[in-house]
């Protein structure tokens, strides 16, 4: 399957499908690197959001009120789920964080299950999104490239909240040193809790935006979870903008290797994250073990 | 509560159960001597849960199907097959009677009680699963799959434990081919059965030398329908432009799908079973790539037209093992539709046409065999009696364990012509079993002994 047209599609592909990679995984980040909570109820609350969406999509036939309503639901869940269970957690050990967090997982799937069944639920493109786009060496289904633009705003609005407003220094000033900000009269743990719901957004405005791409069953989440673990890892474990450039190559890498041979796609994606961890282990854009 | 017991022999039993076998002995007794009982129970030894699993008044069944992951739709539909059966069989149900005519409330007159266990389509789940029914139940009959994958697995788990299984769905070559055991036995066909039934059909409506490209799980029900169908459509000179082989629960085709629409191929022939089947339609409909390539289904999954839609699924050429308007044609496929409706309010699937046909099959060989013991009920099985099915005559071949029956040949409509909303394919052939089979040993099988 080697030619030129076919390499330039794939080379493409890998960037739309790195895209939502990239959103997914810097919510992953964004609370390992904040709260150093390994969150893996990550790709329950992507599934979560993508089911709130299409239940709000059911009500109102509305794309943008779906896309809100996953992404809102989420959210909220993320703040609840901080509020009511993270919280304790903070001072116990790494494995008690991922044994709750696996625990809440399960329970989210299968309180999906319950009321939805395991037949996937399916939402159309918005109007405007529908078809294909020719784009001269290919074509391409429209609603993936707006996907791309769709993505790309959040991750800058993420990016900017995080890095560029004072929330984000409080933040950041909050990993450091908790206490000292705690008694500068800042509520550090508010900051956390926005910070959880935030993170928790991400997936679930991914959930609902990745709805029209691929229906979805209550264990949707489950590969998406392991496909950000590798992500963020290849990109370094905390680090915002190494989970998009983590995300943007693991897409590559899966669509490209598909040419040569498609049964070694996720096969590859797994020795380039055992690579990455031999020869650099903090991740290629990882910041020094947090403390 | 305790009840009162007496001691017979040393071993307590109840005042009920010592009254029975009083009135037994008292009944023996007084039969005419010529009379010929049949053979009790004692005169086998123990072997795999015999006699345990069914010295009581009633017998379990284990069912391990996925309940979770990627093939969840079709283990649900299964385990609607299976209750249902398992309540016709212990209230003696007509439409059980008709499949299984000995049949009278209970199996051999013993209830029937089962438990479900999540498989999540992983074969050691699987055989932990079976192991639990075997060991904590006592197990007389272990069942369940929609993966090949955990299909072949627990038929070895199976054979090993002298305890029967009966695969659920599996359509891989390998279930009753090189993998085959003494102690299994599958309804539905093997994908070279498939493949045989429906190339001819394809290259009849689509022409001859086309280009193939292929969409493949990467597992063996994947890489031996796949050769198959590859097999028998070259005698259309049809040719394979690519292979797309993707890892059982993939949620992301584009990558596979851009090489097919970079290969050429005049047709897609989708392998993909369950929710990848449904991914990856709909991924390949949003590329464009099903305005340009004709899609072809060998082996249909449950709910997939329903979950695509009947606009991306007309004129879709797909083989399957059971559609509901069957019942048109076959009078037992008209009373499981009814029965199935009145139970759950919809209509069955092939998956659930499979569980019922299942245990409607191995409670007949129990009764024929008049014993539980496994090498009786599966010399039953194996003498190859013809059983009235939802689709017509069929039988159990002994060589393979294989059940010859037809393969129906079904085509999605135009959603104008559906008259109503289940309404998705018109059956365009049920082709028989006999002319499809291919020898019993083609691939492979050579079966263990009974003990």
């Amino acid at each position: 399957m080697l030619s030129w047209a076919n390499l330039l599609s794939q080379t493409f592909n890998g960037l739309v499908v790195g895209a939502l990679l990239a959103l997914i995984s810097s919510g992953l980040t964004i609370i390992y690197g904040t709260l150093g909570v390994l969150n893996l109820a990550h790709g329950a609350m992507f599934m979560v959001g993508g089911y709130a969406g299409v239940v709000a999509y059911q009500y109102t036939g509305s794309f943008l009120v779906a896309i809100v309503a996953g992404a809102g639901f989420v959210l909220v869940l993320g703040v609840l789920m901080e509020r009511l269970v993270i919280r304790h957690f903070y001072e116990r050990p790494a494995e008690d964080q991922i044994l709750v967090t696996f625990g809440l997982g399960i329970v989210f799937v299968e309180t999906i299950r319950f009321f939805f069944g395991s037949l996937s639920q399916s939402m159309p493109p918005p109007s405007w999104a529908e078809g294909v786009t020719s784009l001269g060496f290919m074509i391409y289904p429209t609603y993936r490239l707006a996907v791309v633009g769709i993505i790309a705003v959040t991750l800058l609005a993420l990016y900017l909240v995080l890095y560029r407003s004072r929330l984000g220094m409080i933040v950041r000033a909050g990993i450091e040193d908790s206490v000292m900000v705690d008694s500068l009269g800042i509520n550090v743990m508010r900051v956390f809790m926005v910070v959880f719901g935030i993170g928790s957004m991400a997936a679930g405005f991914a959930g609902i935006v990745n709805v029209p791409i691929a229906p979805i069953t209550p264990d949707i989440g489950e590969a998406t979870l392991v496909e950000a673990f590798v992500v963020v890892v290849i990109g370094g474990v905390g680090s915002f903008p190494g989970a998009v450039l983590g995300g943007l190559i693991a897409g590559e890498i899966l669509s490209l290797t598909s040419m040569i041979n498609p049964s070694y796609s996720q096969v590859m994606l797994f020795v380039v994250m055992t690579l990455v961890l031999v020869l650099r282990p903090r991740g290629l854009l990882g910041a020094e073990g947090r403390s | 509560m305790s009840r009162t017991t007496n001691t017979i022999l040393g071993a307590k039993v109840s005042r009920r159960a010592a009254l029975h076998s009083a009135a037994g002995i008292l009944g023996g007794a007084i039969l005419p001597g010529g009379l010929i009982l049949p053979a009790r129970a004692a005169d086998n030894p123990p072997l795999g849960t015999y006699p345990e699993g069914s010295s009581g008044t009633s017998v379990f069944v284990g069912i391990s199907v996925p309940r979770t992951g990627t093939y969840a739709a079709s283990g649900e539909d299964l385990i609607k097959g299976y209750q249902l059966a398992i309540e016709h069989l212990n209230e003696g149900n007509a439409l059980m009677q008709k499949i299984s005519p000995n049949i009278k409330k209970g199996v051999l007159g013993k209830e029937v009680k089962f438990g479900i266990a999540d498989s999540e389509a992983k074969p050691n789940t699987a055989v932990q699963n079976l192991g639990k029914f075997i060991s904590d139940n006592k197990a007389v009959l272990v069942t369940g799959s929609v993966s090949s994958a955990e299909a072949v697995a627990d038929n070895k788990f199976a054979d090993r434990e002298k305890v029967i299984y009966l695969p659920g769905i599996s359509g891989s070559n390998d279930t009753t081919g090189k993998d085959c055991v003494r102690y299994s036995f599958r309804e539905c066909f093997y994908g070279q059965t498939a493949a045989k039934a429906i190339a001819p059909e394809l290259i009849k409506t689509l022409g001859k030398n086309k280009k193939v490209a292929y969409l493949t799980p990467d597992y063996t029900y994947g890489h031996t329908v796949q050769k198959s169908v590859e097999e028998y459509v070259k005698e259309g000179g049809w040719t394979t432009a690519t292979d797309q082989v993707s890892p059982l629960g993939t949620t992301e085709f584009s990558s596979y799908l851009l090489n097919v629409a970079n290969s050429g191929a005049d047709v897609v022939v989708n392998i993909n079973f369950g929710r990848d089947a449904v991914l990856s339609i709909k991924q390949a409909k949003q590329f464009g790539i099903l305005d340009k390539m004709t899609l072809a289904v060998p082996y249909n999954t449950p709910f997939l037209a329903k979950e695509v839609g009947a606009d991306t699924m007309q004129g879709v050429l797909a083989a399957t093992d059971y559609w509901w308007t069957l019942e048109d044609k076959f009078p037992l496929a008209k009373m499981f539709n009814d029965a199935f409706r009145a139970k759950y309010g919809s209509l069955p699937e092939w998956g659930a046409n499979a569980a019922y046909m299942q245990l409607a099959m191995w409670a007949d060989a129990v009764e024929r065999a008049k014993s539980f013991y496994p090498p009786d009920v599966i010399k039953a099985y194996e003498a190859g009696a013809k059983v009235q099915s939802t689709v017509g005559e069929v039988y159990f071949r002994g060589a393979d364990h294989q059940l010859v029956r037809p393969v129906i040949i079904e085509r999605g409509k135009k959603p104008a012509d559906m008259k109503n909303p289940d309404d998705f394919y018109e059956i365009v052939e049920v082709v028989p079993g006999e002319g499809l089979m291919q020898a019993p040993d083609a691939f492979g099988c050579k079966m263990g002994g009974y003990t």
